[in-house]
């Protein structure tokens, strides 16, 4: 560095301190610092006042009433620990809107994935007419989900509705949509898959594109086939967006309401709670029942789900889905270990 | 801002002799670009399908009457639309053309405030240096993963207490920020606009507030585009609060579907003629601005 040969000039001027230079404090320099300093939470603060007002406001406060039986007329609370809380976890309707919610999720979240990676990696070929069949893909998306609900709800008509009528035909009997509950959840599932595969898929196409196309032609050199390809190139590539559409569509599914709100005409999650989910559940204890404590409880017991399998989620992806860029087949440990070896084998060789 | 891009393929290509053009050429085509035969054509014809024939079949089914649903599916649309159109505008417990302004507005409202908040936020966040403006960025993103339900008491107590329920003011003040917004625009200022840029604006002397204008707008405009076509799509499609906080008789589009079906006897060809009547505006939208919704998507991918 050039630094050294020009230090002993500096040192001087160091010792003795220099005179201090006459600065020009203009108005107009002083307003710029100013500026400089200040602009910045200038610009980020309609955000955050906005959202203290309506974000982090409500969040704390639900937390408070959920602690509260809270009384409509007077609209106060008396506080009563963790009363509301055990309502209602020791409320069967819970437990079952508990386990339709995951059923439906799961219903929903996986083949929606299985899909969206299939049909990204087919419009990730060398296709014609690109912009349209991507096009194409994102149409469900605009249409308004109460309005896939309804479609879908007269689609799978238990007596006669199109779907069972298709089945029919093909000499399977009606499937109960509206009474049996896996069923009912299959249904419900297909509102949300219709509406976001084809988000997903453009999503995964994406990150599809981003990959390097040299790899794929070094594997096929390697004599990699596709499917070979896919598993050791695509897949891995993806993880970063396989997490985030994983970690999305977690928070999306477990709050799901419209689809099952509109499933049938009363709106209440079927004659049996078949269909009853979390958050159709918090709206009947809310509007229905008119009880903000035990609403604002079961609020909170959705987010510490929700966050709860969301990390799962990381975690399970994280391990599942080997890291970019690590292609070797080997774990970190391996790797080292190898490192290792290979080191102390080039220092043999050298002795 | 194109700066930095670089040149594109066609060009480089140009320079490369015509034999090692096409050996390069066939390398690419063995390995991926093989013109790809029927079957991915089938694939893709089987999902544009299944993504239009929905909303096809609630076309016909709306265009025929109370027996249409139970019958055989009629292929071809019917005669009855205009009258079940006709249907769901005037009937008083749906309140049709309400509900379509009231969509209409609150969406360009709450689109046009995103867009105005979270631009001026993601500058901050991707050019400007403040204390504590990481920190604060990561809990932006981090309040994107907190469900909706968990504001809706307070502020359905707080808006009750204003008298506001009912009030589609109710629906906008809520969703006039979004985390997804800031974070939107932070990820997109952040690689459109290279740092020399704003410091040779402020080496010319310009103010904070004008780099921001001259600069920063300028270069924000697809992303804000593309974020104002995202928030109006999800606040039209937005049913949760609204509903809970509108009344009956003064609702959003999606509202007032859910309110057709609740009557005591349904007659489906009505209810469908509506979900058509309700759908098509965003239709519309999407065939004028669906490429750049595409785009955006993608575009949203790569960096998140």
């Amino acid at each position: 560095m050039t630094a050294t040969e020009s230090r002993p000039q500096v040192r001087p001027a160091a010792a003795d301190p220099p005179p201090r230079q006459p600065r020009v404090i203009s108005f107009s320099h002083r307003l710029s610092r100013w500026d400089l300093k200040v602009s910045p939470y200038l610009y980020i603060s309609p955000f955050f006042i906005m959202f203290a007002i309506v974000g982090l406001f409500p969040i704390a406060y639900t937390a408070v009433i959920s602690f509260m039986d809270w009384d409509l007329v007077r609209n106060s609370g008396e506080f009563v620990g963790f009363d509301q809380y055990v309502w209602i976890l020791t409320q069967p309707h819970f437990w079952t809107a508990l386990r339709n919610t995951f059923s439906i999720f799961v219903l929903s979240s996986v083949p929606q994935l299985l899909l969206a990676i299939f049909i990204a990696s087919v419009l990730d070929r060398n296709i014609r007419a690109k912009t349209f069949w991507r096009m194409s893909v994102l149409v469900p998306y605009v249409v308004a989900p109460v309005a896939v609900g309804l479609i879908f709800n007269a689609m799978f008509a238990d007596k006669s509705g199109l779907i069972n009528s298709w089945l029919q035909l093909v000499g399977i009997s009606a499937i109960p949509w509206h009474v049996d509950p896996f069923w009912s959840h299959v249904a419900i599932a297909t509102m949300v898959n219709y509406r976001w595969v084809g988000y997903n898929t453009l999503i995964l196409l994406a990150a599809m594109q981003a990959v390097n196309r040299d790899f794929y032609e070094a594997a096929t050199v390697d004599g990699a086939g596709p499917i070979r390809q896919f598993f050791s190139i695509t897949m891995p590539s993806l993880k970063p967006t396989l997490i985030f559409v994983i970690i999305t569509s977690t928070i999306g599914g477990l709050q799901i309401f419209d689809e099952p709100r509109v499933f049938d005409q009363f709106g209440r999650g079927g004659s049996a709670q078949q269909w009853l989910t979390i958050t159709l559940y918090l709206y009947d204890i809310g509007w229905g029942q008119w009880d903000f404590g035990r609403a604002a409880a079961m609020a909170w017991i959705l987010f510490i789900i929700i966050l709860g399998i969301g990390l799962i989620n990381l975690l399970v992806t994280r391990t599942l889905v080997r890291d970019e860029g690590m292609r070797s087949g080997l774990s970190k440990r391996q790797q080292k270990r190898a490192a290792r070896a290979a080191k102390k084998q080039v220092k043999e060789s050298q002795r | 801002m194109s700066i930095g891009t670089p040149p594109p393929l066609a060009i480089v290509e140009e320079g490369i002799p015509n034999a090692a053009k096409r050996r390069r050429g066939a390398k690419t085509i063995r390995i991926r670009g093989s013109r790809p035969g029927f079957w991915v054509y089938g694939t893709l014809g089987a999902v544009f399908l299944s993504a239009v024939f929905p909303l096809y079949w609630s076309f016909v089914i709306g265009s025929g009457d109370a027996t249409t649903l139970r019958g055989p599916f009629p292929w071809v649309p019917l005669g009855n639309f205009i009258e079940n159109a006709t249907a769901v505008l005037n009937n008083p417990a749906v309140n049709f053309w309400p509900a379509l302004w009231n969509s209409i507005y609150s969406s360009f409202l709450i689109a046009a405030a995103v867009v105005i908040t979270s631009t001026l936020a993601g500058w901050a966040f991707a050019k400007l240096r403040f204390l504590g403006g990481p920190a604060l960025l990561v809990f932006v993103v981090a309040t994107m993963a907190v469900p909706q339900q968990l504001g809706v008491v307070p502020l359905y107590i707080l808006f009750s207490d204003l008298g506001w329920t009912g009030q589609i003011g109710a629906i906008i003040i809520p969703a006039l920020t979004s985390a997804f917004g800031v974070f939107w625009m932070t990820q997109y200022l952040r690689q459109a606009v290279p740092d020399e840029l704003i410091e040779a604006a402020r080496v010319d002397g310009a103010s904070m507030i004008r780099t921001f204008w001259t600069v920063g707008v300028t270069a924000a405009r697809p992303a804000a585009a593309m974020l104002f076509l995202f928030t109006f799509v999800g606040s039209w499609n937005n049913f949760f609060w609204p509903f809970i906080v509108l009344d009956r008789q003064n609702p959003t589009l999606p509202v007032a579907l859910s309110l057709l079906q609740s009557n005591y006897f349904v007659d489906y060809s009505v209810v469908l003629a509506g979900v058509v009547l309700a759908t098509v505006p965003l239709l519309l939208l999407f065939i004028f601005a669906g490429k750049q919704l595409v785009s955006g998507i993608m575009a949203g991918a790569v960096k998140g």
